[in-house]
């Protein structure tokens, strides 16, 4: 993962073939970058109070990353920029030399999803998404939005949905599976209502900044090495809570991308839900099929990291767990842990399949053309 | 399918303290005087990660259903003895007592808990079923008084771990348990840790979930950050013969965290220096895991992709988790486990997970005992 960057070349031809869909890319804003977007009050809210999020480091994650401050060495812009903020950069390293033909945008940082204070974090996402509109997307029609929510404030997240649902710059909706309730529960379910509505799938994405309950269960990890491992027992909770709540039952066309959030656990999870469901389903009467029916429907997972086996075959019986169809390649760029599209199955694939991984899939979820 | 045949090693059942006063006899004076006067002894500990009447908790076969141990999943000794020892030709069985307790905040009557249980065991359980082994019961919050408790009772060779909550007050692989973790070395205890939480916290990183089911399917996710705990913190290599048996855990996880671990590691290892191998290796070595429950459709094929996955014969070790209802009639092994695994996991993998139950290794124990 720490290997240096071997740059593709942007004619290979080969790639040009098999063009992709990159459904986890990273803008981050260069400081200042959405004040135009900010009134001047929340502009000298952000100089005086700054960000009030649920940790005790107010400008940086509690866990330093371990290269980079967690991105790629060789994604810092000349401009002395933080990586994901140029996106000369991004087209230059990214999109011309493999092919991608769509890039689906998470903007993590400042977005507003972490946020405590709901008006300002109402501001924050509010500015986020109207700045990945005029600096991303308007500038390379490649490039797609996801709306960013703040879900802990539903009626902000639902305006702001309702908002931007009708410009075709945004595909998606972004939230943390970090709110301080599971996302599953009823407070959140006038944003399911509006996703249905709108017919926009709903990303996961693990946020920065941790959420107001610790990260394992049993308290807050020690290392780095431990939160990045809770990225999937977190989802499993989310994923657990939304199937549980009876939210598919409801609202049975949501669509939901797990991303960054690894998917070997996901079948494993519906096992296990089912077999347990076996015995208390008294208690949840709302489902009307074993909850991992619902696991199978309603749920999409995004590659990057991608799990390694060590046997690299094994990766075939968890595709084949998952669904073929229901897995879409993600990069992470400009992360640390990107995963080359070049590299990143370490399996063989037949076209149909490699074409559903890189393509297909994500087109479908995303309703790209 | 049914256990092959007789003697198998049950590595988790449970027996339930049926109320507060059938522990009063074993306290001092002065618990028994706040025991009684604060009207303690006259509400229920069931525990909230096992109600009692939930159907997980008691098997319906298994919960008398008249006498004075009425609606007490698993009954008392004799139940233990017709329906579990008996009927499956146990041979020997480790009791874990999951009591809320375990969950009060005022430390010093929680050790006071812990005590008493243990004496109960000894008293009302081992010294009459000679089938039968038992963990300690600690209170995890303090660990000192944690120890104090190991060392109570380590000189009594029937006691074969350590038993802790899965979800305490901080992850357990942290170095203020070490303490705990250095006496059952020292003893030749294990550390069994065993699903549940005392709910200090919500017991999932997205908050506290509406339903039971959630918090119990959760466990596996639980288990997983408490092996990437011990992992991270580097307690494998600090106690290399200790080995830490998760109980109740589910196992259908494992090629996963195996896989997740690896390559996390690979990225982040500079932060862990003291991890010198793949934490693959390291789990296959020192982690176990009890059978039940079984996380696998009812496909014989899957349970065979998983085990070739594990790519290990060592992980697994019996348990029919008595009295919580895992499996239906006499099928207390899941159809599809590989031949060569099931003598396994019924008899030699239980003996390496708990050195203790190893006949010379307890008589030795026994001999130190007599000589304090």
């Amino acid at each position: 993962m720490n290997a240096p960057f071997d740059a593709p070349s942007a004619d290979s031809s080969a790639r040009q073939r098999l063009m992709l869909v990159d459904c986890d890319i990273h803008p981050i804003q260069k400081p200042g970058a959405v004040a135009q977007y900010l009134s001047k009050q929340w502009r000298d809210h952000m100089m005086s109070f700054g960000g009030h999020v649920r940790q005790g480091l107010q400008q940086r994650i509690a866990w330093p990353r371990m290269m980079a401050s967690g991105q790629r060495a060789d994604a810092y812009p000349p401009d002395g920029g933080p990586p994901g903020s140029s996106y000369e950069m991004l087209r230059d390293q990214h999109l011309d030399p493999h092919g991608v033909e769509h890039g689906m945008l998470i903007a993590l940082s400042k977005g507003g999803m972490e946020e405590r204070n709901q008006d300002f974090a109402a501001a924050l996402m509010h500015a986020c998404n109207q700045w990945q509109k005029e600096h991303w997307v308007d500038r390379d029609p490649r490039l797609h939005a996801g709306i960013v929510v703040n879900a802990d404030d539903v009626d902000a997240a639902v305006d702001e949905i309702k908002l931007r649902a009708k410009d075709p710059a945004f595909k998606q909706i972004i939230l943390s599976p970090r709110t301080n309730e599971p996302l599953g529960r009823r407070r959140f379910w006038p944003i399911f209502a509006i996703a249905q509505e709108t017919g926009l799938p709903l990303g996961l994405h693990p946020a920065a900044h941790p959420g107001g309950a610790p990260s394992t269960g049993a308290g807050w990890p020690t290392y780095y090495m431990q939160e990045h491992f809770t990225f999937s027992t977190a989802s499993e909770a989310v994923a657990t809570s939304l199937v549980m709540e009876g939210v598919f039952e409801e609202f049975p066309k949501v669509r939901i991308a797990m991303i960054e959030s690894g998917l070997s656990w996901a079948s494993i999870l519906g096992w296990r839900m089912d077999r347990i469901w076996e015995r208390m389903r008294a208690e949840t009467p709302r489902l009307k099929h074993p909850p991992s029916h619902y696991l199978r429907q309603n749920f999409w997972f995004a590659t990057q990291p991608i799990e390694e086996p060590e046997n690299p075959q094994d990766l075939i019986d968890v595709f084949d767990w998952l669904g073929w169809d229901k897995i879409v390649y993600s990069s992470d760029y400009p992360h640390w842990d990107y995963d080359d599209p070049r590299f990143v199955f370490r399996i063989r694939l037949d076209d149909s399949k490699k074409r559903a991984l890189f393509r297909t899939n994500a087109m479908t979820l995303y309703n790209l053309e | 399918m049914i256990l092959p045949r007789p003697g198998a090693i049950d590595c988790d059942m449970h027996v339930n303290v049926p109320d507060v006063r059938a522990l009063l006899p074993y306290m001092s004076d002065y618990w028994q005087d706040q025991i009684v006067t604060r009207y303690i002894d006259r509400s229920s500990f069931a525990h909230m990660s096992y109600p009692p009447g939930s159907p997980l908790s008691g098997r319906k076969d298994w919960v008398p259903q008249d006498g004075p141990l009425k609606s007490v999943p698993g009954g008392g000794l004799a139940d233990v003895q017709t329906n579990l020892l008996n009927h499956f030709g146990i041979g020997m069985a480790v009791c874990n007592v999951i009591h809320g307790s375990n969950s009060l905040f005022n430390e010093d009557m929680g050790a006071e808990f812990c005590t008493a249980i243990n004496e109960w065991l000894v008293r009302e359980w081992l010294d009459r079923e000679p089938r039968l082994r038992a963990s300690i019961v600690v209170h995890a919050q303090n660990p000192q008084l944690a120890v104090d408790e190991i060392e109570r009772r380590a000189g009594d060779p029937r006691f074969v771990s350590v038993l802790l909550p899965l979800m305490g007050d901080a992850p357990l692989g942290r170095r203020i348990y070490w303490p705990v973790y250095e006496a059952a070395q020292r003893h030749r205890l294990s550390i069994a840790v065993h699903a549940g939480s005392t709910y200090r916290y919500p017991t999932t990183a997205a908050g506290f979930t509406s339903y039971q089911i959630e918090d119990y399917i959760h466990m596996s996710a639980a288990f997983e950050n408490l092996i990437v705990s011990f992992l991270a913190e580097g307690v494998f290599q600090k106690f290399p013969d200790l080995k830490l048996i998760c109980m109740e855990s589910g196992f259908t996880f494992i090629p996963t965290l195996l896989w997740r671990a690896n390559k996390t590691w690979r990225g982040v290892r500079a932060e862990v220096p003291w991890i010198d191998e793949a934490p693959a290796e390291i789990i296959r070595r020192q982690v176990r895991f009890t059978l039940q429950p079984v996380d696998a459709p009812r496909d014989e094929e899957v349970l065979r992709k998983i085990f070739r996955q594990m790519d290990c014969d060592d992980l697994l070790v019996f348990s029919s988790d008595y009295p919580h209802w895992q499996f239906d009639g006499d099928e207390a092994l899941p159809d599809g486990l590989p031949h060569q695994l099931i003598e396994k996991i019924l008899f030699d993998n239980p003996r390496d997970a708990f050195p203790r139950l190893d006949a010379e290794t307890a008589a030795t124990i026994q001999l130190a005992g007599s000589h304090s």
